[in-house]
């Protein structure tokens, strides 16, 4: 077996040395009736490299790939061009192979591009601090919840329908099983909900999406002050981590928390994972945030250098007292991050964002000329809301057996309400070329007539 | 503390010590306007950002292509990695990450997919987690397998929710779990996090659950017991299945942490010893590369009495193929854990790892994994002081008592195995054991590592018993960096740069 080093010459001489006679003998405080006697019978043996390739291969013929067909599809989850440096630096086995920063003499490595990784996402959320990584968006702001009900000691937290379904679900599962409610308004392209009607003074936090779920871009400066003449934090979601390259970062609307996705930068859809949450905030949360945080110091000689820090407030140290039981977290999606965003620095973010904006823009311009379709997101960054004439997930199907992945049904998201059923969600990021927008538009026409 | 400094000959110039190089910030190499992308230009559009556009600049630095490269590579080089050497972390598995794996992973038709796409456009996607959940299943005799959890500690909180969800099921939630005192920090964190109480529970003097000590604990409040097996002190709780039969008899759940499920697979399967539930790490067991500190993949395994309650999404099996279950009406699904289904890249990586050793070869690698920790162990007794007697499982524990009366610490000595070419063992873990060490060498150390390790470990051992006490307090010596001012990093956080006040002021 290529992974294994011993021979069964090592292993004989090995158990000599340890004085018993076979391997199966050091599993003696295994209750005998549970110990196996043979390998598993009705599992396959080993394979080869050509074998084990060909068996993953088989998998992935079976699917159609974003890569390999125009492709629309956001939703949380975005399909952006990542630079060849990217993936080949990730692989560096120094990086690949390295475990969590805990001895900072041989990890500095690590400790520098997280460090350097927090000052750029606390630069482009427009916060004082960010930490080391999250699992995802929706965990992350589930973090971001009960760190508003830690700080505020309140217990209830107002959730804009404008939210990512998956992120508003993570947070409810928590809510159920910890005691804090959950108030929320139904979910809708045109937005108008009065989130300041359901905030009362148990209230901990408000939590929105920027740009919201339906793509549309909103303004949250009045209602951080609101929330904060009411004593709640403001908590931002951001699924698609590109646009603040465009927007008004939250952090300058007042925002006291923002959670991110950062899929988007450096890192390939991959079904949904492993993605990378951001998590930001100001100063004086500082010791009531969730996750590891890398911060600079001094060796002994001196010299600038870089540890993991605070840490105080984790679960090795604290335990059940802990802000949060994370331990392993994303950091090599992370590095994949960070080095996307070097590579693009502020011109190239600055473009890619523009790029995205005008694909989208161009492509809504297109698609709701189409009869049967319009447009219910007149503010959006690079993904929209339609309204169709037919129900969007049929729609969908439809376009799928053309090989062109149109667009995210709404009914997708929240299924079962027929107000929801004929809105369809669509992305174009700078990978959409003009024809990819040409071929979704034929076949759209073709599909609603 | 005196730190000896290194010899004068050794100073340089540069600062630089040939091939390890000094690298500045990434935004302190910055030039205006620079930038690694040729992207095209940005055609003609109407803007509809409704008036939110960015007013000023992000403030991120500018760099070209060959710089960012240099940089990453020379931070890559300021790093200790399994591709390197020994790496004997204990409790985390650290075992070689096959490249095959990573090769996988990146296929197209694999990576490029989106989670939202039309289950009709995905099935050989849903058919891969689907093998991977045969293999968990069968290897742990569980009947299901909830896939969603991110890591170890996210598995956790799944396991703890689940058995939250099937016990107000009954009517009654319950309020304390048992966590013994030896549990990594994520255990009681993840309960607490859920809404329970710990309750702490001894060890005996064998290093495992003080069996008396449980049972008196137990009571119709007790939601269950969250228990590492084999535990962190490296052993194996030879009383497990009293312990499961205890727990079932209060009508409490047995959460099983399957940290160390690489000791034992092929070998033992968690349903036969009474689990209800166990996050498997695929980042340690099944040698998903850890990333620097992740991403991970904690998988759960749940008997048929908490299968009811397994969180969503979860991939089915009808007469049109296979189906993803998102939404769950009116079911007893508890909820979400996290955004889309998983972790789809660690899935594929792992599977391929998993084919690759077939069971033939996974009951190997457990075996040589015990093997390699016992032989660290018997090479090491004389000279160290094991924490308990006999054999172990995966990992070798020793406590601090062979540096009794030479001012040596465990962190000294960690440090001076740096120098030696070694990454340190686990340290100062499990709670349990006085200024712990806890080696884990996994199967994929060959012999002869392994007895160039246990000759660097006895030599400085003898160093230290010699009285040297100075040269381990001023390890290591060799490194980057020295050792690290931890104190001022807690009390005067600096966690981002901060452009130099003259720029600032210029500006
Ligand atoms: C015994 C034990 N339990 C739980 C965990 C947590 O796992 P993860 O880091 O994947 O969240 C670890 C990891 O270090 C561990 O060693």
């Amino acid at each position: 077996m290529r992974y294994l080093p011993l021979t069964e010459a090592d292993r004989r001489v090995m158990l000599a040395k340890i004085g018993v006679p076979s391997i199966d003998s050091l599993y003696a405080d295994v209750p005998s009736k549970a110990l196996l006697k043979a390998p598993i019978a009705d599992l396959p043996d080993h394979q080869g490299e050509i074998e084990v390739e060909r068996q993953m291969q088989a998998f992935a013929n079976q699917n159609l790939g974003t890569a390999s067909c125009p492709s629309f599809l956001g939703a949380g989850a975005y399909r952006h061009h990542v630079p060849a440096t990217v993936d080949y630096l990730i692989q560096r086995g120094e990086f690949l192979t390295s475990y969590t920063p805990y001895q900072p003499e041989v990890t500095q490595g690590t400790l520098q591009y997280l460090f350097e990784f927090q000052t750029q996402v606390a630069l482009l959320t427009g916060m004082d601090v960010a930490n080391a990584s999250m699992y995802d968006g929706a965990t992350s702001t589930c973090e971001a919840v009960q760190m508003a009900n830690r700080i505020t000691r309140r217990k209830k937290a107002v959730v804009s329908g404008g939210l990512h379904p998956h992120y508003h679900e993570v947070i409810a599962t928590l809510a159920k099983f910890t005691g804090f409610e959950i108030v929320s308004p139904q979910p809708a392209p045109q937005g108008g909900e009065d989130l300041m009607a359901m905030v009362d003074k148990d209230t901990s936090c408000i939590v929105v999406q920027y740009p919201d779920v339906f793509g549309q871009v909103r303004d949250y400066t009045k209602l951080a002050e609101a929330a904060h003449a009411a004593g709640a934090l403001l908590i931002v979601a951001v699924t698609e981590i590109v646009s603040l390259g465009l927007l008004t970062p939250p952090g300058d609307m007042g925002a006291d928390i923002v959670t991110a996705e950062g899929q988007s930068l450096g890192n390939p859809l991959g079904f949904g994972g492993p993605y990378v949450g951001l998590f930001a905030t100001r100063d004086k949360y500082l010791r009531q945030m969730p996750g590891r945080l890398a911060g600079q110091t001094v060796d002994a000689e001196g010299r600038r250098g870089w540890v993991l820090t605070l840490s105080t407030r984790e679960q090795h140290i604290r335990r059940e007292k802990a802000t949060s039981n994370i331990c392993t977290n994303s950091g090599l999606c992370a590095l994949a991050f960070t080095i996307h965003l070097s590579l693009l620095g502020e011109a190239g973010l600055r473009q890619l964002a523009e790029l995205n904006h005008a694909a989208a823009s161009r492509l809504a311009d297109r698609l709701s000329a189409i009869d049967g379709v319009d447009l219910q997101t007149p503010q959006f960054f690079n993904e929209f809301t339609l309204k169709l004439s037919k129900p969007a997930a049929k729609v969908v199907e439809e376009l799928a057996q053309r090989r062109i992945l149109g667009g995210v049904p709404v009914s997708r998201l929240w299924p079962g309400r027929p107000e929801l059923e004929n809105l369809l969600l669509v992305a174009a990021t700078e990978t959409v070329t003009d024809d990819d927008m040409a071929a979704l538009e034929t076949a759209l026409k073709e599909v609603l007539r | 503390m005196t730190t000896p400094s290194m010899p004068q000959a050794g100073a340089t110039l540069s600062g630089n010590k040939a091939l390890q190089i000094e690298e500045p910030l990434i935004f302190e190499q910055d030039a205006a306007g620079r930038t690694a992308v040729d992207l095209p230009a940005v055609p003609q559009h109407q803007e509809r950002l409704g008036g939110l556009k960015r007013k000023q600049a992000v403030g991120l630095p500018g760099l070209s292509e060959p710089q960012v490269v240099r940089h990453y590579t020379k931070l890559s080089q300021k790093n200790f990695a399994i591709d390197m050497n020994v790496y004997p972390l204990g409790s985390c598995t650290m075992k070689h990450n096959p490249r095959l794996n990573e090769k996988v992973a990146r296929l197209p038709g694999i990576a490029d997919l989106h989670p939202l796409q039309p289950v009709s456009t995905v099935q050989g996607a849903l058919a891969l987690i689907d093998r991977l959940a045969h293999w968990l299943k069968t290897l742990t005799n569980m009947p299901a397998v909830a896939m969603s959890p991110a890591a170890g500690a996210h598995g956790e909180l799944c396991g703890i929710m689940t058995i939250r969800a099937a016990l107000l099921a009954k009517g009654d939630a319950r309020k304390r779990i048992l966590v013994p005192e030896s549990a990594h920090g994520t255990n009681p964190a993840t309960a607490a996090a859920c809404g329970y109480e710990v309750d702490p529970v001894p060890a005996d003097d064998r290093g495992r659950v003080d069996l008396a000590a449980f049972k008196a604990k137990l009571g119709p409040d007790v939601a269950g017991t969250m228990i590492t097996n084999p535990n962190t002190c490296g052993l194996f709780e030879n009383d497990i299945i009293d312990i499961a039969d205890a727990i079932h008899g209060v009508g409490g759940y047995f959460y099983c942490d399957g940290a160390n499920f690489n000791a034992i697979v092929g070998r033992v399967r968690p349903g036969d010893l009474g689990v209800d539930a166990m996050h498997i790490n695929l980042h340690k067991t099944f040698s998903t590369p850890h990333g620097g500190g992740g991403p991970g993949a904690g998988p759960v395994v749940l008997s048929a009495a908490l299968a009811p309650y397994a969180p969503l999404p979860y991939v089915t099996h009808g007469p049109n193929g296979f189906d993803l279950k998102e939404q769950d009406d009116g079911g007893t699904a508890f909820g979400r854990l996290k955004g889309f289904h998983g972790q789809m890249g660690m899935f594929t990586r792992a599977l391929s790892y998993i084919l690759s050793h077939g069971s033939d070869g996974l009951r190997q690698a457990s075996g040589d994994a015990v093997l390699n920790a016992n032989y660290i162990l018997a090479g090491l007794k004389e000279t160290l002081t094991p924490a308990f007697s006999g054999t172990c499982m995966h990992e070798a524990l020793f406590n601090d008592d062979f540096l009794q009366g030479t001012d040596v610490t465990t962190l000294d000595f960690a440090k001076a195995m740096i120098d030696e070419g070694y990454h340190p063992m686990t340290m100062y873990f499990p709670l349990v054991v006085h200024g712990a060490l806890l080696m884990e060498p996994t199967e994929t150390e060959s012999k002869d590592g392994l007895d160039r390790y246990v000759e660097v470990v006895k030599g400085l051992a003898e160093r230290a018993k010699a009285g040297d006490t100075a040269y381990f307090e001023g390890a290591p010596y060799h490194t980057p960096r020295r050792r690290l001012d931890e104190t001022l990093a807690a009390r005067q956080p600096i966690l981002k740069w901060k452009p130099p006040v003259e720029k600032q002021a210029a500006e």
